[in-house]
């Protein structure tokens, strides 16, 4: 059973690869392996709540060679969010690109991105974590670069070498500890790793590469312009999900195999770069002039909030305040992934429609794409975390775990940043309705409406009134009332 | 025990000229080949790392490790390249559509990336090439890296 783990890094590669050999099939081909690896992603995800953790070596080869995969409560959880905002791209995509010859390079890259993406997901040891990670900037570069324009190459070149940077930082720290430790495996890592300064050295290392590739403050230079010139199924792929795998890996590392040295001193620093992220980035959000660089600053704030849960966590001891602050940075994670795709297939169905995505410029949008315009209202609600969104109660048990460990420092920077969401959100609205007649019509193009809705209303309803799951999948008790 | 030590520092010494000169540069061959002598530098490592004595077999993990950056790191770097070249034809189309237009010069958007002994006619027409392409004012660096308006 456990042999199953390999399907949802297999599929896409399978099907990127057929759809790399029938180019004029390859939005069929593409649409039904977006099918067949979100189904595998979900069921990987079915398993680990049913049977608890997974564990599996490739080809019958020991731990130090073999590949190892293994499937968690949070890597389930993070791989089931990803199932479901991929296939939502995927099918927006099949629309979005429809007769147009960006599609036969889309669908093959995209297919190898979601393959990398389930596979650091998945991977157990730190070297082929690295690989993963590889694989997933160079196909997020190359898709980001898709419409072969100057500013989308330019950054998304910048995007690249970062990106590089990022995994040689990162694969420099792996060097190190595979000289004091001599293995890879994660879970033994975690349990030989004690405070030593080699270790400390591979911590500083692994997490500052870690953090150049998610974005965080001050560090984010390079994700606007790539994220804002890339096409719409690109960016919210870029924005949801690309960035959470970097994330997703600086939370493992922390919490399980750097516990002994990862102290108060260090998550607090972390802390002060995400309250630098939540202010610049909802700060030049509101600044923007266009849709998909608003949408794009948003996304250096909403990883700032990670960020802050850091010094929370570290000041804690293990129980059930613990878990729930744990639960509520996993949980604000995937909101923003479902609310952050939807944003930005909205913001795409508007640039397609208008021709631009100049803010000031969006009058009477709302009476045109009611649909499309309703999707920005509810993923904005959740990127602000107004109730019932899942950001909503992430940000409470955040300020909750703010009080408790009375480091108030975080609250002012938590609801500042949250009225800047507010404002830029809001501002996006006003400027929508114009003085034009309503429509009989809610849905105008329901292929590329339905799934920017979907996403949009997940994060707001799906993962806020029913955020127990995500507290039950990560193995912790019932969830804060 | 001492040439593993002189082996892994010189990967480490090797790795920090590489950043350095990765932040420092603005030419993004050099970038390239900062980040390419940078990723040497941590294979030099783990080269460094494999050795257990002279008559102890060295460890083979990461070897196996090296081969896989090594491929990793090539197509990297050929991804860049195509990336650059891309880039390159982007912004000479860009120039000839500004040449077209003839307000090359009140325009933000670049002029070719080119100096005046590369022109050829067979790539520009007479007509096409203004005296205001020529001008040295057109050929500094500014103009020839544009901010994206939202850097």
């Amino acid at each position: 059973m456990a042999d199953l783990l390999i399907l949802p890094v297999l599929v896409p590669l399978l099907g990127g690869l057929l759809a790399t050999a029938l180019p004029v099939r390859s939005a069929l081909v593409g649409t039904l392996a977006a099918l067949a690896t979100s189904l595998s992603g979900l069921g990987i995800t079915l398993l680990v709540w049913l049977h608890g953790d997974l564990g599996t070596v490739l080809g019958g080869w020991g731990v130090p060679l073999g590949i190892g995969l293994s499937a968690d409560g949070l890597s389930a959880a993070l791989l089931a969010m990803a199932s479901l905002v991929a296939l939502a791209i995927s099918i927006y995509a099949g629309s979005y690109f429809a007769g147009s010859a960006q599609a036969r390079h889309f669908w093959p890259l995209w297919l190898l991105l979601w393959s990398a993406l389930n596979g650091v997901f998945l991977a157990a040891d730190l070297f082929n974590l690295y690989v993963m990670l590889e694989l997933l900037g160079l196909s997020a570069a190359a898709l980001g670069a898709l419409t072969g324009k100057r500013e989308a190459i330019a950054a998304n070149l910048r995007y690249l070498l970062v990106g590089l940077l990022g995994s040689l930082t990162y694969l420099l720290g792996v060097a190190l500890l595979y000289t004091a430790y001599g293995t890879l495996d994660i879970g033994l890592l975690g349990e030989r790793l004690g405070p030593t300064p080699i270790a400390a050295t591979a911590l500083a290392l692994m997490v500052s590469g870690l953090a150049l590739k998610t974005a965080l403050f001050p560090l984010h230079f390079w994700l606007p312009p790539a994220h804002a010139n890339a096409p719409a199924p690109v960016s919210a792929a870029l924005s949801a999900l690309v960035v959470k795998a970097s994330f997703y890996l600086i939370l493992r590392l922390w919490t399980e195999l750097f516990a002994p040295i990862a102290d108060i001193g260090a998550a607090t620093l972390l802390g002060l770069l995400g309250a630098g992220a939540v202010l610049w980035g909802s700060w030049r959000a509101l600044r923007a002039q266009r849709l998909k660089l608003l949408a794009a600053y948003s996304t250096v704030a909403q990883i700032g909030y990670l960020f802050l849960f850091f010094p929370l966590l570290a000041s804690l001891p293990p129980g059930t305040a613990r878990d729930d602050l744990f639960a509520a940075c996993v949980l604000m994670a995937l909101t923003h992934g479902f609310a952050k795709a939807g944003f930005f297939l909205a913001a795409g169905l508007v640039q397609r429609k208008a021709g631009h995505d100049r803010i000031s410029e969006l009058g009477g949008v709302a009476q045109r794409m009611p649909a499309t315009t309703f999707s920005i209202a509810l993923a904005g609600s959740a990127l602000v975390g107004l109730p019932p969104s899942g950001s909503f109660i992430g940000k409470w048990v955040l300020m909750r775990g703010a009080f408790e460990t009375g480091q108030w420092w975080w609250l002012p920077v938590t609801v500042l940043g949250t009225l800047l969401a507010a404002a830029y959100v809001f501002r996006v609205l006003s400027r929508a309705f114009g003085l034009e007649p309503t429509p009989l019509q809610f849905v105008t193009n329901a292929r590329s409406e339905i799934p920017a809705l979907l996403l949009a209303f997940a994060s707001v309803a799906l993962l806020g009134l029913a955020a127990g799951p995500v507290w039950a999948i990560l193995g912790f008790g019932a969830a804060p009332a | 025990m001492s040439a593993q030590f002189l082996y892994g520092g010189a990967g480490i010494l090797l790795f920090a000229l590489g950043l350095w000169s990765l932040l420092v540069h603005e030419a993004l061959l050099r970038k390239l080949i900062a980040i390419n002598i940078a990723g040497g530098g941590v294979f030099h490592v783990f080269i460094a790392i494999a050795y257990r004595g002279d008559t102890a077999p060295p460890d083979p993990v990461p070897h196996a490790l090296v081969l896989t950056g090594i491929v990793v790191a090539v197509s990297a770097t050929a991804l860049v390249l195509a990336l650059h070249r891309r880039l390159e034809q982007a912004e000479e189309s860009a120039a000839d559509a500004e040449g077209r237009s003839e307000s090359a010069s009140a325009s933000s958007a670049a002029p070719p990336p080119r100096t005046p002994t590369e022109r050829t006619p067979t790539e520009r027409t007479p007509t096409e090439l203004t005296p205001a392409d020529l001008t040295p004012a057109d050929l500094t660096p500014e103009t020839l890296h544009p901010e994206t308006p939202h850097g």
